[in-house]
């Protein structure tokens, strides 16, 4: 195993590779619909409790009213998205490690600077 | 007496802490990034603590005991906004910087004018920021000046002065340290105030959620009984859902360009250990924010917002709450945790500060071209710091104990995500990104956040022509369109060569800076 060859990574021909592709679009998958589910979910609360306090306002559950039970779900919501985050990084870390392996640039080579 | 004697052993505590680190300080790596050695739990738990501010402490309480489930929305945002973080920015900005945002901007853009402007936009939140926290220290002072006679201009000032011998002797390593240290005391003292509120209720979660669906206090002379577990006590019509929509954006968009929160990023030894740092901090950083909601109801339930008032204001909400349930005694704790929070979260920012101004005006603006040292680099830091210092104390004494602190700290938040969080993201995101772009990005978020600020409620009162306080919802697309159209209405298509090595690096951790060994 070589652990450094190029002075200057084949970053090109590293790009233009299928693993690397395969690479960048599994992390866009993951990361792209949960940005998205994120956002959506946090801005509901703002704008639902901003336009519609009295239908946000009404009692669910105890003395909770809507508004504050979704306030409070926000909390797991950003734990979960968080916890899958984790897992999918796992992957992307593999995938990574491969690349690298396979254009034989080791994963920790010297900064150009 | 017990308040001072309690701050005193944390200060004596944090310096020894310094003395330390001062010994291991071998270099710069050492001084502005602790070696890169520090562990995921040890940069969670810090990035809590550069976090959980006094303003997050005193302010958010502050505002739940006043407005229920309004203030509580405070608390949310600021937990989510961590999923930014993680997400997006924590781990392509450790794999492809060095000491300070800037690095990622300058990796394929002219050095020069993106780090200027990144060095503008990081004194300006930052100092935005440390006012905010010296204020809420003069302001924690007033309130037990019977008991120690120190009044608000010394406490500013020895908060100034331990601030610059943690950064100067310090650096980073005795930062994260302190830092650390303070974040426990803080979610110890916090954990401990709210299982005190409970057990005014005989532990009945119910009855402690009971009682906060009718509390009476006095609205302009008027008794009037509210339920706070419903919305609409602060974000009245007509601007009141907008201003809250701007407030979340601020927020949310924030946090992932506050330079004293990234820079945490670069502590670590690489771009996974980073990744887990984040949710370490989430973690600690969304405990602490449910138990606002004990905090805050309790003291609208068993302190009342008269009381508040006329014992020193919203932000004393806490440490009243705490002197009614446990004495004086208890009081001096809280008030010892309190100034350990202010003094840690102002080391903080000094040193992300000092960092910028040092590595990026000094180094690659002021001398650009000429070799610089790195010793060179961490002696600008250091003098930054004391200039800092001096200067944040000088503007708080100023401004004295009524500033508000909150509205600083939302300012900061607005121009982090206005000038500072478009740059970020495209650079990383958008291969055409060139320099116009990052330069008019910044400036206009940066001058439009401002501006809004001085023209909004805040500043001109109910009269003021910008209607909302926080400008978040029009600054932060001013930053992002300004970023865009700069850089298509510029030929500069230079930065598209490194792109692919900034995509390379940012994503495999390539050539990444390492941990020192020792």
């Amino acid at each position: 195993m070589t652990t450094r060859t190029n002075p200057t990574p084949p970053f090109d021909d590293i790009v233009s590779s299928r693993a690397f592709a395969r690479l960048l679009r599994s992390r866009r998958a993951f990361i792209v619909p949960a940005t998205l589910f994120f956002l959506a979910y946090y801005f509901a609360l703002p704008v639902l409790t901003g336009y519609w306090p009295e239908f946000m306002g009404q009692k669910v559950f105890g003395h909770f009213s809507l508004a504050y039970l979704f306030a409070l779900s926000q909390f797991p919501m950003a734990w979960i998205v968080a916890g899958l985050y984790l897992y999918a990084a796992a992957g992307f870390d593999r995938q990574a490690a491969r690349i690298l392996q396979d254009s034989g640039v080791a994963p920790q080579e010297d900064s150009a600077e | 007496m017990i308040a001072i004697l309690m701050t005193l052993a944390f200060v004596l505590a944090t310096l020894g802490v310094t003395a330390w680190a001062s010994r291991r300080s071998t270099g710069a790596a050492s001084f502005f990034a602790a070696g890169r050695n520090i562990t995921a739990w040890q940069n969670g738990l810090a990035v809590a603590g550069d976090y959980m501010s006094a303003a997050s402490f005193l302010g958010i309480t502050g505002l739940i005991a006043y407005y229920g489930y309004d203030g509580f929305m405070y608390s949310v945002g600021f937990l989510v906004a961590y999923l930014t973080v993680l997400l997006i920015v924590a781990e392509p900005l450790r794999n492809s910087g060095k000491y300070t945002i800037a690095d990622v901007l300058a990796f394929r853009l002219s050095a020069r004018p993106v780090r200027a402007m990144a060095a503008l936009s990081t004194l300006t939140i930052g100092g935005l920021y440390m006012i905010a926290q010296m204020v809420g220290a003069g302001a924690m002072v007033s309130l037990l000046m019977k008991e120690t006679g120190i009044d608000f201009r010394l406490s500013v000032a020895s908060v100034g002065t331990l601030m610059i011998v943690y950064v100067v002797f310090g650096g980073m390593l005795a930062t994260t340290w302190v830092q650390i240290i303070k974040a426990i005391l803080l979610m110890a003292g916090v954990m401990l105030l709210s299982l005190l509120v409970l057990a005014q209720f005989d532990f009945s979660v119910d009855r402690f959620f009971a009682s906060a669906t009718h509390i009476t206090y006095l609205d302009r002379g008027q008794p009037v009984t509210r339920d706070f577990l419903q919305p609409g006590l602060y974000y009245k019509p007509p601007y009141g859902a907008l201003n809250l929509i701007s407030l979340s954006l601020a927020l949310i968009l924030g946090t992932a360009g506050l330079p004293h929160i990234l820079v945490r990023f670069y502590t670590v030894p690489d771009a996974k250990t980073a990744r887990f740092s984040v949710v370490w901090a989430m973690a600690i950083i969304g405990f602490f924010y449910i138990l606002t909601t004990f905090l805050g109801f309790g003291s609208a339930i068993l302190v009342g917002r008269s009381q508040i008032a006329s014992n020193g204001g919203i932000n004393m909400s806490a440490p009243l709450l705490a002197h009614h349930i446990g004495g004086d005694l208890f009081l001096a704790f809280i008030a010892a945790v309190t100034f350990a929070t202010i003094l840690a979260v102002v080391a903080g920012l000094a040193i992300s500060a000092s960092t910028s101004v040092a590595h990026d005006f000094y180094s690659n603006v002021l001398r650009a071209g000429k070799p610089t040292t790195p010793a060179e680099e961490v002696r600008v830091a250091r003098f930054t710091a004391v200039a800092l210092g001096a200067g944040a104390v000088a503007v708080a004494i100023l401004l004295g104990p009524g500033a508000n602190v909150a509205f600083l700290v939302g300012l900061a938040f607005a121009v982090a995500a206005s000038a500072n969080l478009p740059a970020i993201v495209l650079s990383l995101f958008w291969k055409r990104f060139n320099t116009a772009g990052a330069v008019a990005g910044m400036g206009a978020g940066l001058a439009a956040s401002i501006a809004l600020i001085l023209a909004g409620p805040s500043f001109q009162g109910a009269r003021a022509w910008f209607p909302l306080e926080n400008p978040g919802i029009v600054s932060i697309p001013v930053g992002f369109l300004a970023a865009i159209a700069a850089t298509l209405l510029s030929p500069d298509r230079s930065s598209e060569q490194k792109y692919n090595e900034l995509l390379v690096r940012s994503s495999t951790g390539l050539g990444a800076e390492r941990a020192s060994s020792h």
